[in-house]
């Protein structure tokens, strides 16, 4: 009967791998603040009809412009914690609501420019080669061409809607995927186990799959969350220009928008929906900053 | 040497045609240009002249061999709006547009180089989660929303500085601020990360152990270093501005190629936003092969590989 040795006190003090990245979680301001504030305000978005006082797009014209509660105003009531903008409208319930549209927008556009920009860069960091030069082609063509500039004039010839505006940003900001993605499958695709995979005859899908993807998933969840940000931020400014999502829509692009005409009177129309998207991108800059730091394998700090 | 420079030049030129195709089809995406041009009365006749007038009835392949030629040339064509030549309209538009571009660059550098040099001198220390913070802060403030408090209260509260127009050098100190600090996070890191990287390298203690000033050696030996990068970030980094300006330039009413982009949109003046698009792209591609040059010529390693 073959005896165990039993676990020396070093190891039994060492603490697991799941419990290093727990501490390191935990231990991890960022994540934890820019995690917390996402979910309020993913909470925001999602119970919007239940939570929010007045309906979104109701226009009371005799209660035009009350300031929110905070300020001293014979105007201010309690029926409006946050005042109401140009058109009597609850501007709570706009802001409820308009975490919807940026939430939308940022998820969508990311996810559909995470499978592009996924796609091209795993092909190229794997094959290489010729591939990898017609890859690099393709993604120097797309950062030459002005983003902005190009999704306002795709949305203008197009029309404008939430749909149009998903898809014109979602084609156009896969490059840090397909950069990121591709080093780092060049990186992984030339270890050990890679090989050892393909001399036990697995398939290339199986290999990329299985082998390559799980071990640059944290490359990919970092650049997802500054795509989902950039996407937000861009729809924002689109909207703001006219040319994203349409009135009257609670986009905070848009609410911005519409009360820069009134900033000089009244700056908390255009300090709230500004402070609501500077909350949303940091929050989500926080938690990406947060997951590089937590998953690297060196520099944990 | 030579044969790197002339493969670049040759992906350079590719990546040029390539984009002037996309920026050419772009007009396409409305469906029928003619239709679009006429509004909405338009009658059945009026579509059609319209469509022989500008030549939209020709294969799609002609005209966009006919439209790379005149552009090869200089011409655009002419403004469906202003009933100017694009080229012209354009010429004077841009200026103002790099003259801006390169104010924010230069107030974008002139803020991280030192606070990342400071941050990388002593690393966690206040200065560097001050320059930190900063940069987090930087890169989740929408523009536009910079733009418009700057605004608020620099133009309107304590009434230092013009809100709109470009006039005057006072007219470029906002949009500046607003379109250059969105490049300072990502300058003020890779100055940082570099000056860290080149102070632990052998020559800097060479160069203390042998007696010299801490800020000669800071300044002759490791920031000249540590900059490479950020130099080729930088001329990147003003394409990108050139294109982003058209949000600041909307904003504060400056008669550049951004403020002209987002009216040509609204006047759907195709001829204007195709050669807008393109002229970008292609100072871009200029940029980037002129900042890979510099690189080469500065780094034998690029050049050999």
């Amino acid at each position: 009967m073959a005896t165990r040795s039993l676990p020396t006190a070093n190891e039994i003090l060492e603490p697991s791998p799941a419990a290093l990245l727990r501490r390191r979680v935990f231990g991890h301001a960022g994540l934890i603040i820019g995690t917390a504030v996402l979910v309020i305000i993913i909470l925001m978005a999602l119970l919007a009809p239940w939570i929010s006082p007045h309906d979104p797009y109701d226009q009371v014209l005799d209660r035009k412009l009350i300031p929110p509660i905070w300020f001293d105003s014979p105007k201010v009531t309690t029926e409006h914690l946050l005042g109401t903008d140009q058109l009597g409208r609850d501007y709570l319930s706009r802001l409820f609501w308009g975490a919807r549209i940026s939430l939308l927008i940022g998820f969508s556009a990311m996810l559909i420019s995470g499978l592009i920009g996924t796609a091209i860069g795993v092909i190229a960091g794997y094959f290489g080669g010729r591939v990898d030069m017609i890859a690099n082609f393709i993604i120097t063509t797309r950062l030459s061409m002005p983003v902005v500039l190009v999704a306002i004039a795709v949305v203008s010839l197009v029309g404008s809607s939430l749909t149009v505006v998903i898809w014109v940003l979602g084609l156009l900001i896969w490059d840090r995927f397909a950069v990121v993605m591709r080093s780092a499958t060049m990186q992984v695709r030339s270890l050990d186990f890679v090989t050892a995979a393909e001399a036990t005859g697995c398939s290339t899908a199986r290999i990329v799959l299985t082998e390559i993807l799980p071990n640059i998933m944290n490359h990919l969840i970092v650049v997802a969350t500054i795509e989902m940000a950039h996407a937000i931020l861009l729809e924002a400014a689109l909207s703001f220009l006219g040319l994203g999502v349409q009135p009257p829509e609670p986009s905070w692009g848009l609410m911005v928008s519409e009360a820069k005409g009134m900033m000089f009177f009244d700056g908390w129309l255009i300090a709230i929906p500004g402070a609501a998207l500077f909350l949303l991108v940091l929050s989500i800059n926080l938690m990406g900053d947060g997951v590089r730091d937590v998953t690297a394998p060196d520099g944990r700090n | 040497m030579f044969t790197y420079l002339l493969r670049r030049l040759g992906v350079a030129v590719l990546v040029a045609l390539t984009v002037s195709l996309i920026t050419f089809s772009m007009i396409y995406l409305s469906g029928d240009p003619a239709v679009a041009l006429a509004g909405e009365a338009a009658t059945e006749e009026d579509i059609e002249s319209i469509r022989t007038y500008y030549g939209y009835d020709r294969p799609i392949l002609v005209q966009y061999g006919d439209w790379l030629f005149k552009a090869l040339q200089g011409d655009f064509g002419q403004s469906h709006y202003l009933k100017q030549p694009v080229a012209l309209v354009i010429f004077e538009r841009l200026p103002t547009t790099m003259m801006l571009g390169l104010c924010a660059l230069v107030f974008a550098l002139v803020l991280s180089i030192p606070l990342g040099v400071l941050a990388a001198i002593r690393p966690n220390s206040l200065i560097d989660r001050t320059a930190l913070t900063i940069a987090v802060i930087g890169q989740a403030m929408p523009s536009f929303w910079f733009a418009l408090t700057l605004m608020l209260w620099l133009g309107i509260i304590w009434r230092l500085l013009p809100i709109t127009g470009s006039d005057s050098w006072a007219n470029f100190v906002m949009p500046s601020i607003a379109l250059g600090y969105y490049i300072t996070p990502a300058a003020m890191r890779l100055t940082r990360a570099g000056m860290l990287e080149v102070l632990s390298a052998d020559y800097i203690r060479t160069a203390r152990a042998k007696g010299l000033r801490p800020v000669t050696v800071l300044f002759k030996h490791a920031l000249r270093n540590a900059i490479l990068p950020v130099i080729s970030l930088a001329a990147v980094q003003f394409g990108f501005m050139l294109g982003g300006s058209i949000v600041i330039e909307t904003i504060f009413a400056i008669n550049g190629l951004g403020f002209l982009a987002w009216e040509s949109i609204q006047r759907a003046d195709l001829p204007m936003m195709q050669a807008i698009v393109l002229v970008l792209s292609v100072f871009y591609i200029l940029l980037t092969l002129l900042a890979d040059m510099l690189n080469a010529w500065l780094d034998p390693r690029i050049r050999v590989a």
